[in-house]
């Protein structure tokens, strides 16, 4: 009894049941449909936090392209949808009925092969993930490979993010351009825009969630997650130790690229649109804050962190729309000045200690603990991505 | 066609490439000194391009107000202008916030960004949402046609000129000045070079204002090209940053040689597609190019 007390403890089962419970019980009964949608589009955001706390977190790994993984899931869903919404009958009006809107206005008269797959739902979904995470193998088996890290490796997937954006853009006839992929209806003929489908959208959403954070708790405490760890902070030493460091980190970015892929089907299919706003630069970065603000290394907290930010943008940019960037400049000095393990490592240092102090009379072990930060947490300040020397030593190596 | 006239179109062809590859110079050199040197990430190096910008435009409103005979005279005061301005604001970011994060590269990352995202408000708020641009004192407009048919635009004779200044300069600053002498050592070993006496503090400090006095002075060329928005700096700096990585972190002349790389691809192959997808070859050939040697064309030869 008492090992599976601790085995609770240290999994962190308590604070997921906890999210679980906020997510799936409270926020569905306390908010209309219209709040709830927005709640799922938070979460579709927090898929991309739970893939960087296992990169950056774990890996100590920084990708500024997360966006790219984000918005191909997302396209590939909305593709799907869109030639779906398209069928001969509803196009009738255009010059060449049967391709999407956007084709017939850039004068395509044929869909391109490559589109072809998406008439299939399950190529689709397979293509959802498959296609990002083949990319982020790509990027990253060429660069880990040769020991690019850190530094080198943001602005690498930064100008990947860049290149995909202008891509898109410029390809108007064939992605839709700068407007995106809009105007999407149903999914197998279950119409996607009315109540009932996205409360079941919503619900749909927070299990993927719940079971993305459960994969990647059952990844963090597995030998995998230790050897993650032990990589991020001294990541010579597990090299000599005989381990191939490179595809630990391929291992993580493909992960994290996998986990933000399902984001972005889930944001298409709750939303109704994906465009290129969610793929460059800005919606990348904006995303690493929601991790770090949660706290990098906690799981559950990157959750809490995309709701808390995103919850503040969609109220300052309603109400005080010129103190918003503010706010937001500021929430990333502090972050990193002074709160480096963010809302976590609050609690960390802070709640959990004044509960340990009020409990500590009755000597009951708490059931209910954080996702803990795990027990090598370095102290506050000391708790760099460590891999950085290493890519730099890449560099000139 | 003639000859002389697929001659000109040559010429001409050739100068937007040089053009192109003065901007993208002038882009890269306040970060070259910045990320290549110091190996801080500053995101917020577009938006001191930005000060600068702004700078030669309250400028020139300022003189066309209350000075209109001086209009022809003011823009290198603006310059000069541009430059102090912007390394003061360097001066008091890398005090304010820098300094604390040097042994944390990821982070500054992400502090320089909210920066940046602090300061493109405050342009906002200053000079509002629409883009702006100076009145050009006369003779920085026009073209000069040195035979018929062709036409080279002074205005990118000027940044060119300019950038061929100021990369000499900060080539000699480096190589030939105490302070490059305290830069290079402070780059190739800190603790000796502290040992040695040098206050590697104090030259982080001026180091990075240097820098951003130098984006200043890259911004403030930018007027005579573009015009200046609260948000101008953020198209800037992936291309500023893959300027200086191309090249080789650490290397000037890297920087210079990758430059002009980049800009002839990306300037010959507008010729023959559209401007994205010439961009995105461009990008997509750095990208490669980066990923089979990622320490650049010019890798500088430090034991770090």
């Amino acid at each position: 009894m008492d090992a599976f007390k601790s085995w609770i403890a240290r999994s962190g089962t308590g604070s997921i049941l906890l999210l679980a419970l906020l997510i799936v019980v409270v926020f569905p009964l306390t908010m209309d449909i219209f709040r709830l949608n927005l709640v799922g589009k938070y979460l579709t955001y927090a898929f991309v936090a739970v893939g960087l706390v296992m990169l950056w977190g774990y890996g100590g790994i920084l990708s500024l392209g997360q966006g790219v993984f984000f918005g191909l899931g997302g396209y590939m869903m909305a593709m799907f949808l869109k030639l779906e919404a398209s069928d001969p009958e509803a196009t009738k009006i255009q010059s060449t009925p049967g391709i999407p809107d956007f084709m017939d206005w850039n004068q395509l008269t044929e869909l391109p092969l490559w589109w072809e797959p998406f008439r299939h739902l399950p190529l689709a979904l397979i293509a959802v993930v498959a296609v990002p995470m083949v990319l982020a193998f790509i990027i990253s088996f060429a660069m880990f490979k040769r020991r690019v890290g850190g530094v080198y490796f943001a602005i690498i997937t930064q100008a990947v993010a860049l290149i995909l954006t202008v891509l898109i853009i410029g390809q108007q006839g064939y992605t839709g351009g700068v407007n995106g992929i809009t105007d999407l209806r149903t999914l197998l003929g279950w119409d996607i825009r009315d109540d009932s489908a996205k409360l079941i959208l919503y619900f749909v959403n927070a299990g993927l969630l719940i079971g993305v954070i459960v994969l990647c708790r059952w990844i963090q405490m597995s030998k995998l997650g230790t050897l993650l760890l032990a990589m991020r902070d001294k990541e010579d030493r597990v090299r000599f130790s005989g381990y191939d460091v490179a595809m630990f980190k391929v291992f993580a970015f493909v992960l994290a690229a996998g986990i933000s892929a399902i984001g972005g089907a889930m944001f298409t299919l709750q939303v109704g649109f994906m465009s290129p706003s969610f793929v460059g630069i800005v919606p990348s970065i904006e995303m690493v804050i929601f991790a770090a603000v949660g706290g990098r290394m906690s799981l559950v907290g990157a959750v809490y962190g995309a709701l808390l930010v995103n919850f503040g943008k969609t109220y300052f940019s309603e109400s005080a729309p010129d103190l918003w960037l503010f706010l937001m400049a500021a929430l990333f000095i502090g972050v990193v000045l002074a709160f480096p393990n963010g809302l976590a490592g609050l609690y960390e240092s802070h709640v959990k200690p004044w509960f340990a102090r009020r409990k500590a009379p009755k000597a009951a072990p708490a059931a209910i603990e954080p996702p803990a930060a795990p027990p090598p947490a370095p102290s506050h300040k000391s708790a760099p991505p460590a891999t950085l020397p290493g890519g730099v030593q890449g560099q000139s190596a | 066609m003639s000859f002389d006239e697929i001659y000109n179109i040559a010429l001409m062809q050739g100068f937007a490439g040089l053009s192109l590859f003065s901007v993208l110079l002038l882009m890269g050199l306040g970060l070259a000194i910045i990320f290549g040197q110091m190996g801080v990430i500053n995101m917020a190096h577009g938006e001191f391009m930005t000060i600068g910008a702004y700078t030669i435009f309250l400028f020139s409103s300022l003189t066309e107000s209350y000075a209109p005979g001086l209009m022809q005279a003011y823009f290198p005061v603006a310059i000069l202008a541009a430059f102090l301005i912007a390394f003061g604001f360097g001066w008091l970011t890398e005090w304010a916030l820098i300094r604390h994060l040097y042994k944390r590269p990821l982070d500054t990352l992400l502090a320089t960004w909210g920066l940046s995202l602090g300061m493109q408000q405050v342009f906002r708020s200053t000079f509002g949402p629409k883009e702006v641009s100076p009145t050009l004192p006369d003779w920085l407009m026009g073209s000069w046609s040195p035979s018929e048919g062709l036409d080279i635009p002074i205005n990118g004779l000027f940044v060119l000129a300019l950038t061929l200044l100021v990369t000499g300069g900060v080539l000699l600053a480096l190589y030939k000045s105490r302070w490059g002498l305290r830069v290079r050592a402070t780059v190739a070993n800190r603790p000796m070079a502290n040992a040695t006496g040098i206050n590697t503090k104090r030259t982080d400090r001026l180091t990075y204002a240097i820098g951003c006095g130098i984006a200043g002075v890259a911004g403030a060329a930018f007027t005579t090209i573009g015009s200046t928005g609260p948000t101008s700096g953020s198209l800037y700096i992936v291309d500023a940053f893959l300027v200086v990585t191309f090249g080789g972190a650490g290397s000037l002349l890297g920087t210079v040689a990758s430059a002009f790389g980049i800009a002839q691809t990306q300037s010959i192959a507008e010729f023959f597609l559209t401007g994205s997808m010439a961009k995105v070859l461009t990008l997509l050939l750095i990208v490669t190019i980066l990923m089979i040697r990622p320490q650049g064309l010019f890798a500088s030869k430090i034991r770090r």
